[in-house]
């Protein structure tokens, strides 16, 4: 084993170490009867309890309701959102018809329209599709409108004197000179997704790991709650990993990117 | 006052072409006749109009007043100070921007010709400098151009690396031929590339010299040293460009461009 992957080794584990120290605390304190069960149940005990609720199917069905609910939120908003940035940041009849309306929107707190939003749908999937779908809309397009517009303009310049017009203009140098910025709208729309899902489920649903949390709040199942916010995190870190693995794709060429694999 | 392309004339006509920004005029009746095939060079001073005049010849600007005629867009390839090449596109790629589909191995041809093959399919960020700059000559080279124009190329390179790319672009226009205009305030790039110097003042022709030294000129040689004296003597006599600052509007201009265009 050469000094080159033991380094890499230690690259790829030291990130994981605080969470590591942190568990092994946890459970310290937990079996020393430092931390009573009813406030902080044990980390054996989590995932004694995650082990029932995966051995009944139980937690793959609620994990699998609430990715496919943040999924197809987050295409609809991001997609609305891509759309209308594009819109907007191409043509300057279209910033001056949409922009105005969008800011405005893209104050209201997503949660502030949740009392509408249940008024409307119910506690029926369309309320959690539409509130996740709402808060992803407005980085995406922001994100979109700021890299069209902080585009060098010495590049389009560049492109059209070499005959670039129309669609190929869009393929080849705006939407790929945009694209670093859009990437980053759609990594901060993905955080916002989860964030809302979770208060969506724990408020106005019956299935879904928000649901589950809130239903073990009823019956005062601490170690499920800890559970469920574990869950959380773990699914938050691997969207962010996925999302990161696509940018390396697509962001490739990025000079900030080709360090540190 | 757009340049129209008649097949028959090949040469660049401009007569009494007028530019002005706002108050400014940045281009005062100018005549002009550069025949198919010659190196023309254009210096003067900051603010001088040089800029402007090269951005008229490519036809990414119109004039106020006057008739100019030169080869069109689809035969005009620009050079400019900054590579602009597309960072997410390699190297090949760059050059093959605006070529058909399947000219990949004309592109590699022109990549050859600058000594760059071997980095072909590297991302733009990974090249110097004076790297890009020859990449960007590969791009404009490989539309076989009728009219070239170089607008500062060199300007940002360092002394080196600038005689190896007037080198370069000595020995690539001698086999492709057609003609090329290059903007500069180095006159000394100017007498070694060019068949023909032109000084700029306050938008107006002020000198207009041919330069009668044999090729792969030598710029210790008397003749060039007493030529790149006059000029600059000529260059630095020459009045001040007025107080204010040159006009920058392309940014302006092509970012309003842009989001009607599409």
């Amino acid at each position: 084993m050469s000094a080159f992957r033991i380094a890499s080794l230690k690259r790829q584990l030291l990130p994981w170490l605080a969470p590591a120290v942190i568990v092994l605390a946890w459970q310290l304190a937990a079996a020393e009867g430092w931390l009573n069960s009813r406030v902080l149940p044990s980390p054996w005990h989590v995932l004694e309890a995650g082990w029932t609720l995966a051995a009944s199917g139980e937690l793959a069905r609620h994990l699998w309701v609430s990715f496919v609910r943040a999924g197809i939120g987050f295409a609809i908003g991001a997609s609305l959102g891509l759309a209308l940035g594009l819109i907007s940041g191409l043509s300057r009849l279209g910033e001056t018809l949409l922009d105005t309306t969008l800011q405005m929107l893209r104050n209201i707190p997503p949660l502030a329209i949740l009392p509408l939003v249940i008024l409307w749908f119910g506690i029926d999937e369309t309320a959690k599709l539409f509130l996740v779908a709402f808060g992803t809309l407005f980085p995406v397009y922001l994100n979109t409108w700021h890299g069209i517009r902080t585009l060098d303009p010495g590049l389009v310049e560049m492109a059209r004197s070499y005959g670039l017009r129309g669609w190929p203009l869009f393929r080849h140098v705006i939407l790929p000179g945009a694209l670093p910025s859009i990437m980053v709208g759609v990594r901060y729309a993905l955080g916002i997704a989860w964030i809302i899902l979770i208060v969506a489920e724990t408020l106005a649903a019956n299935s879904g790991i928000g649901y589950l949390a809130s239903n073990a709040r009823e019956f005062l199942q601490t170690d499920i709650v800890v559970l469920s916010i574990l869950l959380y995190a773990l699914l938050g870190k691997g969207v962010d990993i996925s999302v990161r693995l696509l940018e390396r794709r697509l962001l490739a060429w990025h000079p900030a990117l080709q360090t540190a694999l | 006052m757009k340049p129209d392309d008649r097949p028959l004339d090949k040469d660049i006509r401009l007569s009494n072409v007028d530019r002005r920004f706002g108050q400014r005029q940045v281009l005062q009746a100018i005549n002009l006749h550069i025949p198919q095939g010659q190196f023309v060079a254009i210096v003067g001073r900051s603010g001088c109009g040089k800029s402007t005049l090269l951005r008229l010849l490519a036809g990414l600007d119109r004039a106020d007043g006057g008739q100019l005629h030169a080869p069109g867009a689809a035969r005009t390839r620009l050079m400019f100070q900054d590579s602009r090449l597309l960072p997410w596109k390699t190297v090949l790629q760059n050059v093959a921007l605006g070529l058909p589909a399947d000219s990949i191995a004309q592109a590699l041809d022109a990549l050859r010709e600058v000594g760059l093959e071997e980095r072909a399919h590297e991302w733009p960020s990974r090249l110097s400098g004076g790297q890009r700059q020859r990449v960007a000559l590969a791009r404009a080279l490989v539309h076989q151009p009728q009219l070239l124009l170089l607008d500062e190329p060199l300007g940002a390179l360092d002394a080196l690396t600038r005689l190896e790319m007037q080198a370069l672009i000595e020995s690539l226009w001698l086999s492709h031929g057609g003609t090329a205009v290059l903007v500069t305030h180095d006159v000394s790039e100017a007498v070694t590339l060019a068949d023909r110097v032109i000084l700029l003042e306050n938008g107006k022709v002020a000198v207009d010299l041919p330069v009668d030294l044999p090729r792969q000129r030598n710029s210790s040689h008397p003749d060039f040293v007493r030529l790149e004296h006059y000029l600059l003597q000529r260059v630095l006599q020459g009045p001040l460009a007025g107080e204010t600052p040159a006009p920058a509007p392309e940014r302006d201009i092509e970012f309003a461009r842009l989001h009607w265009a599409l």
